[in-house]
C-alpha cells in the first residue's frame, strides 16, 4: 500500500448541538483519488472543511504526514481547496486570479509567469491570462479555480462538489480532465459528491458516508457489488432491498421462499437485508423461475429497459437490454451469485435508509 | 406608445421638483455669488470670499472632515466585519445601536457632548473621581470631531455593511486556503472588493462634516470657525447673502470634486464587475 498522507482520527464535530461528524476515521494516501460520497447533510462537506482548516473538531486528531494539523490555520496547510461556488477574486483578472497564492509566497515573476500559463495549458484554457472572471462561463470559471489552486503545489488538493453547478454534458468533461489532471499531476485529490456516477467513474476510493457516519470505504467496484449495509447498496445505483432471514450459509429465506446464495458467516436463522442489482435479475418463463409473477410497467430510459415486476408480494426493479409487454406473465431468476447479504445496522442511528 | 406617455406623466413631478427645488436655488446662490449690490456682474464678490481668512476656514473645514471620515472609516471597517460574521446571531442588535443615533435629532445629540466634554462636565468629573487630569476639549477641533464621527458615523456604516456582506464568505475562505493571512485578506481581497461601499460611505460622512455648521457652532464655541459658520453668519447675522453665495460656490467646488472622484472609481469599479 502507498504511504500514508492524512489521518483523520476519532473526529466528532456538531453544529448548534447537532452532530454532524461522529467518531470519524479516515486514512488517505499519497496520489489517491478518494471520493467523499453522500446525501446532503451527510456531513461530507464539513469533513472537507475540517482537512482544510476552516472548521475545527470537537475532538479528534487530523495528522498530516504524521504531523499534528488539527489547530494549524488554513492558510499554513498544504493543501488546497476548490470551492463549489469558484469563489474567484472578481476583482482580478484571470492570471491576477491564479497568482494570487504564489504572489503571497513571494515566488519570482517569472516563476509565476511560467505557472500560469502551464496551469491554463492543464484546464484547457490557454491565452486567457488577461479575461476578466466574471466574463468567464461557469465551466471556465470552475477550471480557474482549479488553476489557482493547483499552482501552489498542494500535497491534497480538496473539491467541494465541484461540477454540482455545471449541466450534464460539461460536468462528463470535467470528469475526465479532472482525472488526466490529477494523473498528470500525481497529487490526492479527495473529492466531495453526492453524485454516485461521478464517485464510482473518478474514484481509486469510495467513502460513503450517512448522519455523519462512514458507512463503507472501498473501491468504485466493491462499494457497488459488495454493499455492507442497506444504504450504501440504496444509495449507489439502483437496488432491490428485501428483508430476509439467514437460514444457514448459503441458504436464504426470502418472500417466504429458500433461495440459494454464496454467502457465509451470519449464523443461522439471523435477519439480513438481501440486496440484488436490477440488471443482475433474469427475466423468464413463468415456471422456471425463483417467483411468478406480471410485469406492471415498462420504461425505456435509452440504453435499458426498466421493468417492475410484482412477485412474490414486492415489485422488483429489472433492467434488461430487450423489452417486454407490460401486463405479460413470467418468472424471475435471482442468480446466487448475484445476491448480496447484509447485517440489518445494530442502532437506529446508523440506519436512514430512504433519507436520501 | 401610450405606456410610454403614461411614463413620462408620471415623471413629471419630479422634473417640477427638481426645477423648483434644485436648480433654481442654485441659480440663485449663482446669481447673488457673481453680482454686486447694484445687480451687475461682477467677480468683486468672489475674490472677497477667496480672502485669507475664509480660505483658512475652508482648509480647516476640509481638515476635519477629512479627519472625520477617516475615523469614521477606520472604526466602521471593522464594525461591519463583525456585523457580518455575526449576521445570523445578534447583528441586528448590534446594527441597531449604531443607528440608533439616527432616530435623534443631531441637536440634541450634539448637544449631549457638549455637556460630556465641557470644563466641568461629564467626561472631567469622571476624570477628577480617578485623579486624572482634566481635559480641555470643548471648543477645540478635536471635540468638532468627536461630535462629527458621533453624527455620521451611521452613514458610513451602512454603505459599508452592504458592501461588506455582498462578499461571499467562501472568497474570504478562498483567499485564506491561498496563503494569505487576516491581514493579507483584507488588503487583497476585502479591500479591494468593497471599494464602491467605502467610496460612497466616504462621501457620506465627508460632505455633510464639510458643511456642517451646527456641531462647529455647538462644540467649537466661537473659537473655531469653519467655512459653514461662516456662511451662515454672512446669511443671518450679516446679512451679505453676495458673500454667504460666493462662499458656498466655493464649498461646492470641493463637494464637486469628490463626487467626481467618486464617480470615477464606481464607474471603473462597474467596468470590471462587467
Amino acid at each position: 500500500m502507498k504511504k500514508e498522507l492524512l489521518k483523520l482520527e476519532h473526529i466528532e464535530k456538531s453544529f448548534a448541538g447537532r452532530k454532524i461528524i461522529e467518531d470519524l476515521e479516515l486514512t488517505v494516501h499519497e496520489n489517491e483519488f478518494v471520493t467523499l460520497l453522500g446525501p446532503s447533510g451527510c456531513g461530507k462537506t464539513t469533513l472537507l472543511r475540517l482537512i482544510g482548516g476552516f472548521e475545527q473538531p470537537d475532538s479528534g486528531r487530523i495528522l498530516f504526514e504524521g504531523q499534528d494539523i488539527t489547530r494549524l490555520a488554513p492558510e499554513k496547510r498544504q493543501v488546497n481547496t476548490v470551492f463549489q461556488k469558484y469563489s474567484l477574486f472578481a476583482h482580478m483578472d484571470v492570471a491576477a486570479n491564479i497568482a494570487f497564492g504564489l504572489k503571497l509566497k513571494g515566488k519570482s515573476q517569472s516563476y509565476i509567469q511560467d505557472k500560469i500559463k502551464y496551469a491554463l495549458k492543464l484546464v484547457n484554457l490557454d491565452g486567457y491570462e488577461h479575461a476578466q472572471v466574471t466574463e468567464l462561463s461557469g465551466g471556465q470559471q470552475q477550471r480557474i479555480a482549479i488553476a489557482r489552486a493547483i499552482v501552489n503545489e498542494p500535497k491534497v488538493l480538496l473539491l467541494d462538489e465541484p461540477l454540482s453547478a455545471l449541466d450534464l454534458k460539461l460536468r462528463q468533461n470535467m470528469q475526465r480532465e479532472l482525472v488526466k489532471i490529477k494523473r498528470e499531476l500525481g497529487i490526492t485529490f479527495i473529492f466531495v459528491t453526492h453524485d454516485q456516477e461521478e464517485a464510482l467513474s473518478m474514484s481509486d476510493t469510495v467513502v460513503v458516508m450517512n448522519q455523519g457516519w462512514i458507512q463503507q470505504i472501498g473501491t468504485p467496484e466493491s462499494v457497488y457489488n459488495e454493499p455492507e449495509n442497506a444504504f450504501v447498496a440504496d444509495f449507489i445505483g439502483d437496488s432491490n432491498i428485501v428483508d430476509g432471514i439467514m437460514v444457514r450459509d448459503e441458504l436464504v429465506h426470502l418472500l417466504g421462499k429458500d433461495i440459494p446464495c454464496i454467502n457465509k458467516g451470519f449464523g443461522e436463522n439471523v435477519p439480513v437485508d438481501v440486496q440484488i442489482r436490477p440488471e443482475d435479475i433474469r427475466i423468464c418463463e413463468p415456471e422456471q423461475g425463483d417467483f411468478r409473477g406480471v410485469i406492471k410497467s415498462v420504461v425505456f430510459k435509452g440504453t435499458v429497459y426498466d421493468i417492475t415486476v410484482a412477485a412474490g408480494g414486492f415489485d422488483w426493479l429489472v433492467q434488461t437490454i430487450t423489452g417486454h409487454a407490460a401486463g405479460k406473465e413470467v418468472g424471475i431468476q435471482l442468480p446466487p451469485y448475484n445476491i448480496q447479504i447484509m447485517a440489518k445496522p445494530e442502532s437506529e442511528d446508523e440506519e436512514a435508509v430512504g433519507d436520501a | 406608445m401610450h405606456n410610454y406617455a403614461l411614463r413620462r406623466l408620471f415623471g413629471v413631478p419630479f422634473v417640477i421638483w427638481g426645477v423648483l427645488f434644485v436648480l433654481l436655488p442654485l441659480f440663485f446662490v449663482l446669481q447673488q455669488g457673481l453680482t454686486d449690490a447694484e445687480g451687475a456682474f461682477s467677480l468683486a464678490t468672489l475674490g472677497e470670499a477667496l480672502q485669507w481668512e475664509y480660505l483658512k476656514a475652508l482648509g480647516l473645514s476640509v481638515g476635519l472632515a477629512l479627519v472625520s471620515t477617516v475615523i469614521c472609516l477606520i472604526l466602521g471597517y471593522p464594525l461591519c466585519l463583525i456585523l457580518r460574521e455575526h449576521r445570523q446571531q445578534n447583528g441586528l442588535l448590534i446594527f441597531l445601536l449604531f443607528l440608533l443615533p439616527l432616530w435623534m435629532n443631531s441637536l440634541l445629540t450634539t448637544m449631549a457632548w457638549q455637556t460630556i466634554l465641557e470644563r466641568h462636565g461629564v467626561l472631567n468629573m469622571l476624570l477628577g473621581a480617578l485623579s486624572l487630569p482634566a481635559l480641555n476639549i470643548v471648543n477645540t477641533p478635536a471635540a468638532i470631531v468627536i461630535g462629527m464621527v458621533y453624527n455620521f458615523l451611521p452613514y458610513m456604516v451602512l454603505p459599508l455593511y452592504v458592501a461588506i456582506v455582498k462578499v461571499d464568505n467562501s472568497v474570504i475562505e478562498a483567499a485564506r486556503d491561498l496563503g494569505a493571512t487576516h491581514w493579507q485578506t483584507l488588503r487583497y481581497v476585502l479591500l479591494p472588493l468593497t471599494r464602491a461601499g467605502i467610496i460612497s460611505g466616504c462621501t457620506m460622512v465627508f460632505i455633510p462634516a464639510l458643511t456642517t455648521f451646527v456641531i462647529s457652532a455647538l462644540l467649537g464655541g466661537n473659537k473655531v470657525l469653519l467655512i459653514g459658520n461662516i456662511i451662515e453668519q454672512e446669511f443671518t447675522a450679516a446679512y451679505d447673502w453676495q458673500l454667504g453665495s460666493a462662499l458656498s460656490m466655493v464649498l461646492m467646488v470641493f463637494i464637486i470634486l469628490n463626487m467626481i472622484v467618486e464617480f470615477f472609481t464606481s464607474a471603473q469599479q462597474r467596468k470590471e464587475a462587467v
